[in-house]
């Protein structure tokens, strides 16, 4: 069961929630919508349900247009993100609704109803909570039954709008792992919307990265933090230090310190925008040619990862690296010290000469070599 | 001396008397306000014993009176129901052109007199009204008849339902019927087991406060009524005219059953914001969007 979004636009008054936009999703995938918010996710989201219509493009679900099948019909299940439990029904009731609904002639006797409804709980691990009306139940509780009653009408696509946004950071964990397994499991194709990061880059096997009602990548979780396709995504994925690189003579310069060959046609001159994630900044305590001096101003250690903070003149702005607490402690890092910092990989991007723009298209992923006898002695 | 500098007792006492004051200048004046009249009315009906008083009512025209106060109030509190409903319903569901004029709309009945709402009726449907002759030549009598009567009380007690529905509703918010049409539901279903389960509470005290506005209305009824005794008086007017001959035992006999209907509205009224004000009073759960 092929999911295929063509050219979907849609707008809201005045601005677009979605700007042309494609999309496939093949049956049994787990993707992830991650984007900030008012980048359309949502929207994309509510469309796929039935509950928002696009003003152009098409929808199809195995070449058979979804766009003309009402919410009712289409065998979606959503997860609202406040869960939207029916309030006066209770557990069991709410997980029924979806089969007590059916005309009668597709309805299940009653006792089939309430046997399915038995396994869904168990499954979502509520058995014995069936008679709690939604209003008893924690969040993480909520969020179970909400997925118990959407699963509970057999869908072919399941849908979850910010499934742990409601939750507390260890509920949601858990139930990140837990919805991963449920997942593998019941092999159901299934679309969610997140804000975050780290649940998408952990949870999908796709993540597809929109921004201003466009999608700005489509890939797996480590294609999209290993080789982020736009600045944007550079920005938004992890953190990353962000550089201005000057094209001269045939080579990249940041600062004084020549990177690599300029990959990029004629003419090479003018700019270029480059990203560098703080793990990929290698630190000396001796001096190095081939590299940033850098006075170290801060360290910050949180949990296992020591944050520093260098600044570097000969670049005019202050990096941020990492390194292991314990490794920044053994080498006796400490805030007024001098180090010698080093690229190792970038992201880098021309700038169109006319506009000022990067170009996402000519992205290049630079690994700098640098001269045999500084690798030697930096080790 | 400021506040600040006075010993712990003596403002505790201060703000212990500003308390009991207030309280007793609202009680005060409720019970000169409202419980007096509310007690006059009783006791001037039953002035003249308890004899008197039924033989009052037993007169075919406060049976008149009272069954047309009913079959009005029957009529019109059912329109105000489905209206209200409806305009809660597109108020706070959907966005379309002409949203804020239909809210300004609803509390018109509200904000114009209501003899002007009767005069209106008048205009329009009497007999040298815009629709007057087509109505007579059709054989229909909407003026000094119950239809009258029902147009009038339905413009008066047009915003009771809807007023008290479209704060909750919005409260509440449309993703559980969103999740019901998910779910399979058609429309009527999902209005039957969402939607009205989650406002009932709400729709049946707007329910009261109209059904008690309707059989107490005066004004517009009185302009569209024409006081013909026994067959388009109300309660109301037929209190008013009692009252006009000098039978003032027969004007606080019908007044009191009617200050009657009131109390038990009032009764039902309470028992239903005590018992389910969280699910009545929208304000208080807050709005979520």
């Amino acid at each position: 069961m092929t999911i295929e979004l063509a050219r979907l636009s849609r707008r809201f008054a005045g601005f677009a929630a979605l700007d042309e936009v494609n999309l496939a999703i093949a049956p049994g995938e787990f993707v992830a919508l991650l984007g900030p918010s008012g980048s359309g996710k949502t929207t994309l989201l509510r469309i796929l349900a039935g509950l928002d219509y696009p003003d152009a493009g098409t929808v199809t679900q195995d070449g058979r247009d979804l766009l003309a099948v009402d919410a009712r019909a289409r065998k979606v299940g959503l997860v609202f993100q406040h869960y939207a439990l029916f309030r006066h029904l209770t557990v069991t009731e709410n997980v029924a609704f979806g089969l007590r609904v059916r005309p009668r002639r597709v309805r299940p006797s009653r006792a089939e109803i309430a046997a399915r409804v038995d396994k869904l709980l168990r499954r979502v691990q509520l058995d014995g909570l069936g008679d709690r009306y939604p209003s008893q139940l924690s969040g993480g509780q909520r969020q179970r039954v909400a997925l118990a009653r959407a699963l509970a009408v057999e869908p072919d696509l399941l849908l979850l709008d910010e499934p742990f946004g409601a939750l507390d950071a260890q509920v949601r964990v858990a139930l990140r792992r837990w919805l991963r397994h449920l997942h593998e499991e019941l092999g159901l194709t299934t679309v969610f919307v997140t804000h975050d990061q780290e649940e998408a880059l952990e949870l999908a096997d796709r993540v597809v990265v929109m921004n201003r009602g466009r999608i700005e990548q489509v890939g797996t979780p480590e294609a999209i933090y290993q080789q982020p396709a736009t600045p944007f995504v550079c920005e938004f994925i992890g953190k990353a230090n962000r550089l201005t690189l000057r094209r001269r003579n045939g080579a990249l310069y940041a600062g004084p310190l020549r990177l690599d060959a300029d990959p990029w046609p004629a003419p090479q001159e003018g700019a270029a925008l480059a990203y560098v994630r703080p793990e990929h900044l290698a630190l000396s305590a001796t001096a190095l040619e081939d590299g940033w001096p850098a006075r170290l101003r801060h360290v910050y250690l949180s949990g296992s990862i020591a944050h520093l903070e260098l600044e570097v003149e000969a670049l005019g702005q202050v990096l941020e690296a990492e390194m292991g607490g314990e490794e920044a402690q053994r080498r006796g890092l400490h805030p007024g010290m001098t180090l010698t910092v080093q690229p190792r990989a970038l992201t880098a991007f021309p700038l169109d000469p006319a506009s000022g723009e990067p170009e996402a298209a000519a992205r290049r992923t630079l690994r700098p070599h640098y001269g045999q006898a500084t690798v030697a002695r930096w080790r | 001396m400021s506040a600040a500098a006075a010993p712990r007792g003596a403002r505790r006492w201060r703000s212990r008397a500003a308390r009991a004051g207030l309280v007793l200048a609202a009680l005060g004046f409720m019970a000169l306000f409202l419980l007096l009249p509310l007690a006059a009315v009783f006791a001037e009906a039953l002035r003249q014993g308890a004899r008197a008083f039924l033989a009052a009512i037993a007169q075919p025209e406060a049976g008149a009176a009272i069954r047309l106060t009913l079959l009005v109030a029957a009529i019109a509190v059912p329109l105000n129901l489905v209206f209200g409903v409806a305009a809660a319903w597109a108020m706070t569901r959907f966005e379309f052109p002409g949203k804020a004029l239909l809210g300004a709309l609803i509390d018109l009945p509200f904000s114009v007199s209501p003899v002007i709402a009767g005069l209106v009726y008048v205009l329009l449907f009497g007999a040298q009204g815009w629709f007057g002759p087509w109505l007579a030549a059709h054989g229909l009598q909407v003026i000094f008849a119950v239809p009258g009567l029902v147009l009038a009380t339905v413009f008066v007690t047009l915003p009771f339902v809807a007023r008290e529905l479209i704060p909750l509703m919005q409260a509440q918010g449309g993703e559980e019927e969103e999740a019901a049409r998910t779910l399979g539901a058609n429309g009527w279903q999902m209005f039957f087991r969402v939607t009205l389960p989650n406002i009932r509470w709400a729709l049946l005290y707007g329910v009261l406060l109209c059904n008690a506005r309707a059989m107490g209305e005066f004004g517009a009824v009185s302009v569209v009524s024409g006081h013909i005794r026994g067959l388009t008086t109300t309660m109301p007017l037929e209190v008013e005219m009692r009252y006009n001959e000098y039978d003032y035992v027969g004007a606080f006999a019908v007044a009191s059953l009617l200050a009657l209907l009131a109390l038990v509205t009032l009764a039902a009224k309470s028992l239903l914001e005590w018992r389910y004000g969280h699910e009545i009073a929208a304000r208080a759960t807050g709005a979520r969007r």
